[in-house]
């Protein structure tokens, strides 16, 4: 191993302070007993997070959120996982084509997908509700989905799969006994995102709610009352510890995936 | 003794590549039959077309007169052992063994019984539990096998089970394997590129090049009787030398080089008849004297190349217009051994020598 120039250290510690330390001041000020959010903290507190626990709109919010962020990561799984095994597996025309239009979500501005969901559903007569921002959060996580299994259907050893055919299993059969075992952990690495994903996303949820809203669309309505900021932070805080947990169990089944599969060969 | 598996004039294309091209082979009940070639000539394709992987592009394949065209791999009375043995990772050795098992209805006694019986057929009685995972490549090999044969099939299908062992743990599998084969009285049909394998294991062997079978013998007569000058060199090693057709009467009289005049029966004739033909004679048909022997029909000529491999000992030498001959001796009791620029002469069992059409 070639040790990194110092510079490259320096800058390294540099991106991270940049990219952590915001999200750093949100679990000091939510301890801060201070309404205002400003240095020097004033003394600790408790307090916010009680204050989340009486707010009936935000418990509707969190309802809503989590009805959004399991539904639309199991759409997104199922879909994805059927796609990338149909790409993995079989030859097909337009194959490239239609997997470059599945994946384009990922580096669209989610403003603009947002926007035209919204037109679509609009002109399609469709009402808003949380089933509209499923079915945008569904279109958001399918290009993650698929990149996870895809991995997990690549590692998987064709042979396998014709030795269960060949031992009398029917095809359904072997994709329950044998596929689906050895793609499990990918399965739950994509849920987990999925998950962490949409109970995180704002814009698509924020054009297409109707009137009951998301818990970050619920948060960003709450900056305009000063008062409650700190209970916002508290929020906050709760919301990236939560996301830390699902991304780092995300992360421990895809490393999985990876292992049990390359193990075999 | 009936024709278990038949192929009939089957072709398989992928894309422009004809991988199989027109093979037609009858394979009888209780054989251990052998498909040799170098790699891409289509025996591995010609295998998964029995097992039912892969479609004929035309003709088709019978097992026990049936027609096997539309009928799925898990239909077919087949069961393959695959190259790098597809143990299934998630499933301990117990239960990779067991898994054909569960769709015959058979009651948990049952199949545990059976199980046992074969672990103990392939040699690991005791490993039931043992991960997938922790077991050797020999052993990954056995509960192919096990797994397998633990569903009765009418043929097993092995595609180069051996190839990734090691040369002992080779041999060893490879007497195991026909030990088996005759202890459970089931045709297999073994896909290799490893011409000793093939030779020593199978009842008959076909030999593909190209697509296409070129000869389908019992492998005595593979060796001793090859019908092409390429089937001669794949098989063991050949000299080649150039003759001049005299006479074809009753039997072929061939002027030739180095050994001047000679006899060849019929039988020993191959391709279609023409002026000139190619005469083979394998490395252990010629014997070396030394120089000062006196007999009839010595050739001489002179070492130009020495390889010693423990029980035999290949030499290459030259004569006259010959620039390389291939001479294999054993290295038993009494036998002279010979160096590089030695001057010696050669007898020949023109008996033995073949003659290829040109």
């Amino acid at each position: 191993m070639v040790r990194p120039g110092k510079f490259l250290k320096v800058f390294a510690v540099t991106y991270l302070i940049f990219l952590y330390a915001p999200a750093l001041l949100l679990p000091i000020f939510s301890f801060n007993s201070s309404q205002i959010i400003a240095f020097p903290l004033s003394g600790f507190t408790t307090g916010w997070f009680k204050a989340l626990l009486y707010q009936e709109t935000l418990h509707e919010a969190l309802k809503n959120s989590l009805i959004v962020a399991a539904s639309s990561s199991i759409f997104a799984t199922i879909l994805g996982t059927l796609a990338s095994r149909s790409s993995s597996r079989y030859n097909f025309r337009g194959k490239q084509f239609s997997l470059t239009f599945i994946l384009a979500p990922l580096v669209l501005p989610e403003i603009i997908v947002g926007v035209s969901l919204l037109i679509v559903l609009i002109q399609l007569g469709l009402p808003l509700n949380l089933w509209s921002v499923v079915l945008g959060h569904t279109l958001l996580i399918m290009p993650f989905s698929i990149l996870i299994m895809n991995s997990a259907f690549n590692n998987l050893d064709i042979s396998l799969e014709e030795a269960s055919l060949d031992l009398g299993e029917t095809p359904i059969g072997t994709f329950r006994r044998v596929i689906l075992p050895l793609v499990y952990p990918g399965i739950m690495a994509s849920l987990l995102l999925g998950f962490t994903l949409s109970l995180d996303e704002f814009i698509i949820a924020f054009f297409l709610t109707g009137t009951e809203t998301t818990l970050p669309v619920y948060i960003w309505s709450l900056f305009r009352f000063p008062k409650q900021l700190p209970t916002t932070m508290a929020l906050g805080t709760i919301l990236i510890l939560v996301s830390l947990i699902l991304l780092s169990l995300s992360e421990y089944f895809r490393r999985r995936a990876a292992k049990t599969q390359t193990s075999v060969l | 003794m009936g024709k278990l598996v038949q192929v009939k004039n089957v072709f398989k294309s992928f894309g422009e590549i004809n991988a199989v091209n027109g093979v037609s082979l009858d394979i009888e009940e209780g054989q251990f039959y052998s498909l040799l070639g170098p790699s891409g000539c289509g025996k591995t394709t010609l295998l998964r077309l029995i097992a039912g992987f892969e479609k004929p592009t035309s003709g088709q394949v019978f097992i026990d007169n049936t027609s096997m065209e539309g009928i799925e791999p898990n239909l077919r009375p087949t069961n393959m052992v695959f190259q790098n043995y597809a143990i299934f990772p998630h499933l301990n050795v117990e239960e990779n063994v067991a898994y054909g098992l569960r769709n015959k209805r058979e009651n948990r006694t049952k199949q545990n019984k059976l199980v046992d019986e074969a672990l103990e057929l392939v040699g690991l009685s005791g490993l039931n539990k043992r991960s997938a995972n922790a077991l050797s490549g020999g052993q990954k090999q056995r509960v192919a096998l096990a797994r397998a044969l633990i569903l009765k099939p009418k043929v097993l299908l092995l595609d180069e089970p051996l190839s990734a062992l090691d040369k002992k743990l080779r041999e060893q599998m490879q007497s195991e394997l026909r030990h088996l084969q005759r202890a459970v009285g089931i045709t297999f049909i073994l896909v290799t590129h490893d011409q000793h394998e093939a030779l020593t294991m199978s009842d008959r062997v076909a030999v593909m090049f190209d697509g296409k079978v070129a000869q389908e013998a019992s492998p005595r007569d593979l060796y001793e009787l090859p019908n092409s000058q390429k089937v001669a060199s794949f098989i063991g090693e050949m000299t080649f030398i150039d003759g001049e057709i005299i006479d074809e009467n009753k039997n072929l009289k061939v002027q030739s080089e180095i050994f001047g005049q000679i006899t060849i029966d019929k039988s020993r004739v191959f391709g279609q008849s023409s002026k000139s033909v190619v005469l083979g004679i394998r490395p252990e048909k010629i014997a070396i004297v030394p120089k000062t022997s006196r007999s009839k029909n010595l050739v001489s000529g002179k070492i130009i190349d020495v390889s010693y491999f423990g029980e035999t000992t290949n030499y290459k030498v030259s004569c006259d217009t010959i620039e390389t001959l291939t001479i294999s001796s054993q290295n038993s009791v009494g036998q002279l051994s010979y160096s590089v620029g030695e001057e010696i002469q050669l007898r020949a069992d023109l008996d033995n020598i073949i003659a290829f059409s040109t």
